[in-house]
């Protein structure tokens, strides 16, 4: 302390000196520019199926996988069975890590097999394998479009067209899960077939005392996006939604029938429908409390019919958010469980082999099915484990047939862009709820944070 | 300079040789110093140099980055002062900066003043075993790493939580509410955890200050007929002015980058009632991919802090 106080001067013409060297140092070139923005090769462009093998060689995949689901892990494990040569060099982390680190991760440390977030950015920044020519040489050219077209990017980073950047290990599927119990009190027995009919359920559980919705909206996961966007698709048509989450031209979110779907759903939280605190309400906090029978419904996914069976058998119902009028289509968002092989990675034939198994092996398919508790991948007469036809799982698996028929499968609203869920949809929900916020309001203000990212 | 002779006793060696000139001696004086210069040096390299590597470089890197729009991979492009411009027109921003101002409120002025009272009452029974153990509580929090307080007090002020329970049971039923979902108090209820954290460090450090002042001093006060408020305003506030000083800009450099707590507890909601800064640049930083954007922000922050900081330095320092 005492040196530098007595001579300041000299202190400071180091400091700038260091610095200024520093500066030197590194201000010399613009940052980034490590990676190209040049598409990267493509295996070969091979077409042959017998190109897109793991070969007899002994194979090394590395993988970087969400940590706390289990179906990755059983996965590998069953490959590694069948195939001896080929074993797995795994890496676990949260979803929200996986998606901060994962344009680092692709370009520096490429996996063969990654959890990916949202892939629109990744793909038009190159860091993706093109797997069109896997899709060409293993027949999921074949397969039912919708459940690939998330996944396909074109130059200008819009989803829905251009080449394949990633698979999915399943397809899951949103709507509204009840408590039986529960239900059987308000005298509710059969799943409500219209939206009308839904109120009125709400209505008579909070007469009864019963918190009808302990739907999560709290800290950056607002939660109410999963109602909002179920409404919209018993409102409006799934189509226009897409096009919209997948940055189409001339998209809007602010449409006549999103703004009913909104202001029902503000009806329902001016009615109390929700959870008193549901802005304090994290996703754990909601699966809890609904766990211990204090919420009659919940919006959620088929990701947990799983873990529900075990939790609660035979206790859990589900049912698609009903269409506005009596008889009317419905839609539900529904997604890939998406992974992806870099641009850069080691062994994209293999990997991609091996995504082509866990469509269409057996054993694979039962897995996807008993762990992951969702829909698995590939041609819709595909081989299908039998599930107890009294658990949520089969429910799940049969409201995914429907949306299949009224071909009302969605992407999630809250993926449209990096950072619109956190920045746009939660802090807007947040204020719909505590009343800073109506319906109209909500729709325009996500929609200019929509154009300001995708613009600038 | 002293004259040295050599006298009949012959015993001055302390003195040098007449053949050594005063040339030779400074040349040597410089040798010495000069290797102890280096040695110095060599002491401090390491640590500079990661000083160095791991501040001023990324310091200036973040700087650079500022004038640039960039995705964090693939090439950028200067934008000169857009990223600047644009910081000043978004209302999220400010509202994030006008949040870490108010923090400041909680984070430090409210554990200053309750550790000043705390350690001025502990002070007047130090020895006792009652001191030691209210020190000991009040300085655990401390202890506690920030999630794992951050978490904790989640529970607490949830709407089923203690603090609910406690102000049910004292027929305040009436004012319980989820106190880090409203928006009108979940900064408040963010800033009682840290007022909660940092209650602990202030009170340690003034009570520090506090043993060092001469007992005499209080002795002199009390013949003049000072009584305890007296007492305290009139020796120990002014004596532990230094540790305030202390106190007041660690606590506020805190509030300002507050991180930990706020994304453990709120993670910026409801409605970015309680963004601050540091949050802010990381969602701009690593969801909206707009490194310059969140590196600018970054900047005008670091000045901001500074700008708060440094006066207070100057405010506090003894002449």
């Amino acid at each position: 302390m005492s040196r530098t106080t007595a001579h300041p001067r000299r202190a400071v013409a180091a400091a700038s000196l260091c610095l200024a060297g520093i500066l030197t140092v590194t201000a010399c070139s613009a940052p980034g520019g490590g990676t190209s923005d040049e598409p990267a090769s493509t295996a070969g462009g091979s077409t042959d199926t017998a190109d897109w093998t793991c070969g007899t060689e002994d194979v090394t995949l590395s993988a970087y996988v969400e940590t706390g689901f289990p179906l990755a892990g059983k996965l590998f494990d069953e490959f590694s069975k069948q195939y001896p040569n080929v074993k797995f060099d795994v890496r676990e982390d949260q979803f929200a890590v996986l998606t901060q680190n994962a344009p680092r991760v692709l370009a520096d440390n490429p996996p063969d097999l990654m959890r990916l977030p949202q892939v629109s950015e990744l793909a038009k920044d190159g860091l993706l394998y093109d797997l069109d020519d896997a899709a060409t040489a293993l027949g999921w050219d074949e397969w039912p479009a919708s459940q690939l077209e998330q996944m396909r990017v074109d130059a200008d980073g819009r989803r829905g067209n251009g080449p394949l950047y990633a698979q999915g290990l399943n397809y899951s599927m949103t709507g509204i899960f009840y408590n039986k119990e529960l239900a059987a009190q308000i005298g509710m027995t059969t799943p409500p077939e219209t939206l009308a009919e839904l109120d009125e359920w709400m209505q008579k559980a909070k007469d009864a005392g019963i918190t009808p919705m302990a739907q999560f909206n709290g800290g950056a996961t607002g939660g109410l996006a999963f109602p909002l966007q179920g409404l919209m698709a018993s409102y409006g048509d799934p189509g226009m939604i897409n096009a919209w989450t997948f940055q189409q031209p001339g998209a809007s979110i602010d449409t006549e029938s999103n703004l009913k779907a909104a202001e029902h759903l503000q009806k329902w939280v001016e009615a109390g429908y929700f959870a008193d605190d549901v802005n304090a309400l994290d996703y754990s906090m909601m699966m809890s409390r609904f766990i211990d029978g204090k919420s009659l419904f919940i919006f959620n996914g088929d990701w947990e019919s799983g873990n529900l069976d075990t939790q609660m058998p035979g206790k859990v119902g589900f049912f698609l958010v009903p269409p506005s009028q009596a008889g009317g289509k419905v839609g539900a968002m529904s997604a890939p469980l998406t992974y992806g092989i870099s641009a850069k990675a080691e062994h994209p034939q293999c990997a991609a082999f091996f995504l082509d198994w866990i469509a269409t092996n057996d054993e694979a398919r039962t897995i996807a099915v008993e762990v992951g508790g969702s829909h698995p991948m590939g041609p819709s007469d595909a081989f299908m484990p039998e599930v107890d036809g009294d658990s949520v799982t089969a429910q799940t698996l049969a409201a995914g047939a429907t949306i299949a028929k009224d071909n009302g499968s969605m992407e999630f609203i809250a993926n449209a862009t990096g950072a619109i869920y956190a920045k746009s949809w939660t802090p807007n929900l947040q204020k719909l709820v505590d009343g800073g916020q109506d319906a109209k309001g909500l729709l325009e203000a996500v929609q200019k944070d929509y154009e300001s990212e995708i613009g600038g | 300079m002293q004259m040295r002779t050599t006298d009949t006793t012959g015993r001055r060696e302390v003195a040098a040789p007449a053949s050594t000139s005063h040339e030779a001696r400074r040349r040597a004086l410089r040798a010495r110093r000069l290797r102890r210069g280096w040695v110095a040096l060599g002491l401090v390299v390491p640590a500079a140099a990661f000083y160095a590597a791991f501040v001023l470089r990324p310091l200036a890197l973040t700087v650079q980055y500022s004038f640039y729009k960039w995705n964090g991979v693939t090439a950028s492009t200067f934008v000169g002062l857009d990223n600047y411009r644009r910081l000043t027109q978004s209302s999220e921003t400010l509202g994030s900066i006008g949040n870490a101002l108010q923090l400041i409120i909680y984070f430090s002025f409210v554990p200053v003043l309750l550790g000043l009272l705390t350690a001025a009452t502990i002070r007047k029974f130090a020895t006792s075993r009652l001191a030691l153990a209210s020190r000991t509580v009040l300085f655990l929090p401390q202890v506690i790493p920030l999630v794992a307080a951050g978490i904790m007090w989640t529970w607490l002020l949830a709407s089923d939580g203690l603090v609910n329970e406690l102000l049910r049971g004292i027929g305040l039923g009436g004012v319980t509410r989820a106190w880090l979902g409203d928006t009108s108090t979940a900064l408040p209820a963010v800033g009682v955890i840290g007022a909660w954290v940092a209650l602990g460090l202030c009170m340690l450090l003034l009570l520090a200050g506090m043993t060092k002042i001469d007992p005499s001093l209080y002795e002199a006060a009390r013949i003049d007929g000072a009584g305890a408020v007296r007492e305290f305003f009139a020796i120990t506030l002014p004596s532990v002015r230094q540790e305030i000083g202390v106190c007041v800009t660690v606590t506020i450099i805190a509030a300002l980058a507050a991180f930990d707590i706020v994304y453990i507890s709120t993670q910026g909601g409801p409605a970015n009632s309680t963004l601050v800064p540091g949050l802010e640049i990381y969602y701009l930083g690593f969801f909206s991919r707009q490194v310059g954007q969140a590196s600018a922000l970054a900047v005008v922050f670091m000045a901001l802090v500074l700008a708060v900081v440094l006066p207070i330095q100057r405010l506090t320092r003894e002449d």
